[in-house]
């Protein structure tokens, strides 16, 4: 089970803390969770009481011709202004720790974040790609984010942590994560059809696992469609499901080979070739009934991943 | 007919009498109809959204479909519903009877912007010919640029909706100026009036700005010229701050006015003089001034600057000062009151209760660190709809069964009206109030599907948001049943003071027989 998932009858109102930052983020959130409850509560215990010791008893109640107070009035102002500005102080020194950025000295892990619709892709420096984020615990990590397309945002709950991603630009975040585990990665920026299934996670690890993750090569001993069915995890499930049901494209068991209708009204049959375009390059045959929304995954993609990929929808059978 | 029947309602009979009227509350009553109507819409869709969420997974619809219902849900309730809802509805109809006024400064005008609202509305809803609009109701770019063609429409609606927006905003300010009755200073105006005087500053100076960012935006989509869209050049964050920089004034244009039926509610049901006065009328002023300078808080995690960030969030908390000034107030009106709990004072403790916690809720967000998990989750859902519905809703509810004597010289029925409040306060806590914990724990708005740990939070919301449901269908009867049905209403039957009640229910044509004139303090009950 993933760390955010702990059951509800936990007594935590917040995910688990991943991030010693994340920890010293919870102590300012329960604080404001607690002021906030008995602000509001002295407020309408106040009013509720009132309403009851000062219902009307008759139509000829008298009342008095109370119109201000300057002491009362200068406490209710200046008392809320004190709490506001403290809370504002702890606010403010905890955002600069959260958007601290590792120093030159810091030997951070540098990994370069590509949003798309609908998915994530982490690049190393090394050069290796992944959709899921494998980083070494207690290491300094700075993400070095931009957009595709449209605006993204990376939420770790986890974490506590969020960036909105931007095409054109780059955005960045770092965290140095305290515990092991895996930990999910939201899009919290409205981005169409897939937003909500825009989902990564994070994998934090021990060093030297980490270390020997790095350099192994990610698909030794898979066979093609095993290839094929870990890059469809990372990149195609927001859109597609392996059953014949359709999501945001077309549920793609039994596709192989089967008849296309295209939405010029030509008929085509689903071969190998016809699956390899339409993932490279999605605009070039659209199936009627579907709008043109698919990334072109032409450069993201090795041929023995490519190759994989088509593997794996082949041996999607309609049940 | 005798002379003393004939009022505002009957003196002219025909579709054409209403649809040409110049009678600011024959245009409020049009407001009335159009207003409701889309409540009633956007209501619609909001129960559909929460009926989809209440499982994970698929449950209604595709995800396509669920975002243009929750674009359409949030566009209908802003532009149509809130914005409109109590300026434009109530303010119409009571702003002259308050200062004792034959009408408005400007009747054709306020005609006129009643059409601009209406003609915006239908262009909006044109939309859903074209593919319809899943931008959310923030249009931001560069979705909003590459989405489907039905954003063009909405985007023209919203354009043309905010000329109704600014000639309300400048017929009020003239009116405010021009035509009190005779010896109402300023301060002598009833509380709901400067309200409405702070909002219509707003509406004035912030909404021109949202026209130009519409504009830009149909520019850059029609004719490809590169503003906001990075592959043209452009920068989609600044369009962030052009249309925060009118949207966050225009949160105060919907919840000031409702602070100003509260104001009214209050001193009236407990029979007693308004607590500092003069504190919550400049509070209103000064929310109005510093709404211009916090729309920056909407942009935490943007991308912008980091000292933008601790500027805007300083800022942020001091909008919270005069907000709590007025609470504060409200309150210690109460104090030695002889409180009656008729609806519309229900509907008055329940805005306070909510409000209380939108606003406590809203220095949580504007704290920097917290807001950087919480942002975009349903967090900040809860907590708006705490300040909108549980604000604004309640106080148009208040007002309208407050004022419906007035309106059409009938009463409702009080005990209905009573159930009414329970099941509309009852099932918008039940809704709203899991949505902070499902923030919390981390998920973020706008999702058509979810994890499934998030499902019984899920499930309590959409349960509650059937007794919301309920509670409006009940609150149309009782005052569809008023209208029609009700027992005659005295001219004055909760016992006010300002000059509203010293009118027939209904009001003559020209509001007052004889033009009053105004010798003492506006909220007189010792």
């Amino acid at each position: 089970m993933l760390n955010i998932l702990i059951p509800w009858a936990s007594a935590s109102i917040l995910p688990p803390a991943a991030t010693d930052l994340a920890k010293k983020l919870d102590q300012l959130s329960y604080f404001l969770i607690g002021i906030s409850l008995l602000a509001a509560c002295l407020v309408i215990a106040g009013f509720v009481y009132f309403s009851i010791r000062f219902r009307r008893k008759s139509e000829k109640d008298k009342t008095p011709h109370i119109t201000h107070n300057y002491l009362l009035e200068f406490l209710w102002s200046f008392i809320p202004f004190l709490i506001f500005m403290f809370v504002f102080a702890w606010g403010w020194f905890l955002y600069t720790r959260i958007r601290e950025m590792p120093n030159k000295n810091a030997n951070a892990l540098e990994v370069h974040v590509y949003g798309q619709k609908w998915n994530w892709d982490f690049v190393y420096k090394n050069g290796r790609k992944t959709t899921t984020l494998y980083v070494p615990k207690a290491r300094v990590v700075k993400l070095i984010m931009t957009s595709r397309d449209v605006i993204h945002s990376f939420y770790v709950p986890a974490f506590r942590i969020k960036q909105d991603v931007l095409p054109g630009v780059y955005t960045a975040l770092s965290f140095t994560a305290s515990e092991l585990g895996k930990f999910y990665v939201f899009c919290t920026e409205f981005c169409g059809s897939g937003h909500s299934g825009m989902q990564a996670r994070i994998h934090v690890m021990d060093k030297d696992k980490w270390e020997a993750w790095l350099m192994a090569d990610p698909y030794k001993g898979m066979t093609l469609s095993e290839i094929g069915k870990k890059v469809f995890q990372g990149r195609c499930t927001a859109c597609h499901n392996t059953t014949t049901s359709t999501k945001i494209g077309p549920g793609l068991a039994g596709i192989f080979n089967s008849k296309r209708v295209l939405n010029n009204g030509k008929v085509i049959s689903a071969d190998e070739n016809y699956i390899r375009e339409s993932i490279l390059n999605p605009s070039a045959k659209i199936v009627q009934g579907f709008t043109n929304q698919m990334t072109p995954f032409a450069g993201l993609l090795k041929e023995e991943e490519l190759t994989g990929l088509i593997e794996y929808i082949k041996s999607l059978k309609q049940e | 007919m005798p002379d003393s029947k004939i009022n505002y309602l009957n003196e002219k009979k025909g579709i054409a009498s209403w649809l040409f009227t110049l009678d600011h509350k024959r245009i409020g009553l049009l407001y009335m109809i159009t207003v409701f109507t889309f409540f009633l819409v956007g209501g619609v869709f909001a129960l559909l959204l929460r009926l989809e969420l209440f499982k994970p997974g698929e449950n209604l619809v595709p995800a396509n479909i669920y975002n243009q219902w929750m674009t359409f849900h949030g566009a209908i309730m802003v532009f149509m519903v809130i914005i409109p809802g109590i300026p434009a509805f109530l303010g119409n109809f009571m702003l002259p009877l308050q200062i004792g006024a034959k009408d408005v400064a400007f009747p054709k005008i306020n005609l006129l912007s009643w059409y601009c609202l209406v003609i915006g509305s239908l262009v909006a809803l044109c939309s859903l010919f074209f593919n319809g609009v899943d931008t959310g109701w923030t249009f931001y770019t560069p979705y909003s640029i590459r989405t489907d063609n039905g954003t063009l429409w909405v985007v023209l609606g919203a354009f043309i909706i905010g000329f109704s927006s600014i000639l309300t905003g400048l017929n009020f300010i003239v009116t405010i100026h021009k035509l009190r009755a005779k010896g109402m200073g300023f301060f002598k105006m009833p509380l709901f009036v400067w309200s409405l005087y702070s909002t219509a500053v707003i509406q004035v100076l912030a909404t021109p700005v949202l026209a130009i960012t519409l504009l830009l935006l149909s520019v850059e989509r029609i004719m490809g010229v590169g503003i906001f869209d990075p592959n043209l050049g452009g920068d989609p964050v600044l369009f962030q701050h052009f249309f925060w920089f009118y949207s966050h004034p225009a949160v105060y244009i919907m919840i000031l006015p409702a602070m100003g039926v509260i104001s009214e509610l209050i001193t009236t049901f407990s029979r007693k003089t308004i607590f500092g006065y003069k504190a919550i009328a400049f509070s209103s002023i000064g929310i109005a001034v510093v709404s211009f300078f916090v729309w920056g808080h909407h942009m935490f995690v943007s991308g912008q600057s980091e000292w933008a960030g601790i500027l805007f969030s300083i800022l942020t908390m001091l909008v919270g000062v005069p907000t709590a000034i007025k609470v504060f107030n409200w309150v210690a009106t109460m104090y030695q009151g002889s409180i009656k709990f008729d609806t519309p004072m229900l509907f008055a403790n329940g805005f306070l209760f909510l409000f209380v916690i939108g606003g406590v809720t809203g220095i949580m967000l504007a704290t920097l660190a917290f807001d950087v998990h919480v942002h975009d989750t349903y967090f900040v859902v809860a907590h708006f709809h705490y300040v909108m519905v549980g604000g604004t809703l309640m106080a148009i509810m208040g007002g309208f069964y407050y004022w419906l004597p007035k309106m059409f010289g009938k009463m409702y029925n009080e005990s209905l009206g009573r159930i009414t409040f329970a099941l509309i306060f009852v099932g918008f806590n039940i809704t709203f109030f899991p949505q902070f914990f499902l923030g919390l724990k981390g998920m973020p708005r706008r999702y058509h599907d979810y994890l499934p740990a998030y499902q019984f939070l899920n499930q309590l919301s959409t349960a509650g948001s059937w007794i919301i449901g309920l509670g409006f269908v009940l609150a149309l009867f009782v005052i569809l049943y008023a209208i029609f049905k009700g027992e005659k209403a005295t001219a004055n039957p909760w016992g006010a003071t300002t000059l509203e009640w010293q009118t027939s229910s209904p009001p003559p044509h020209e509001n007052f027989k004889q033009t009053p004139v105004v010798t003492g303090e506006v909220y007189e009950y010792h």
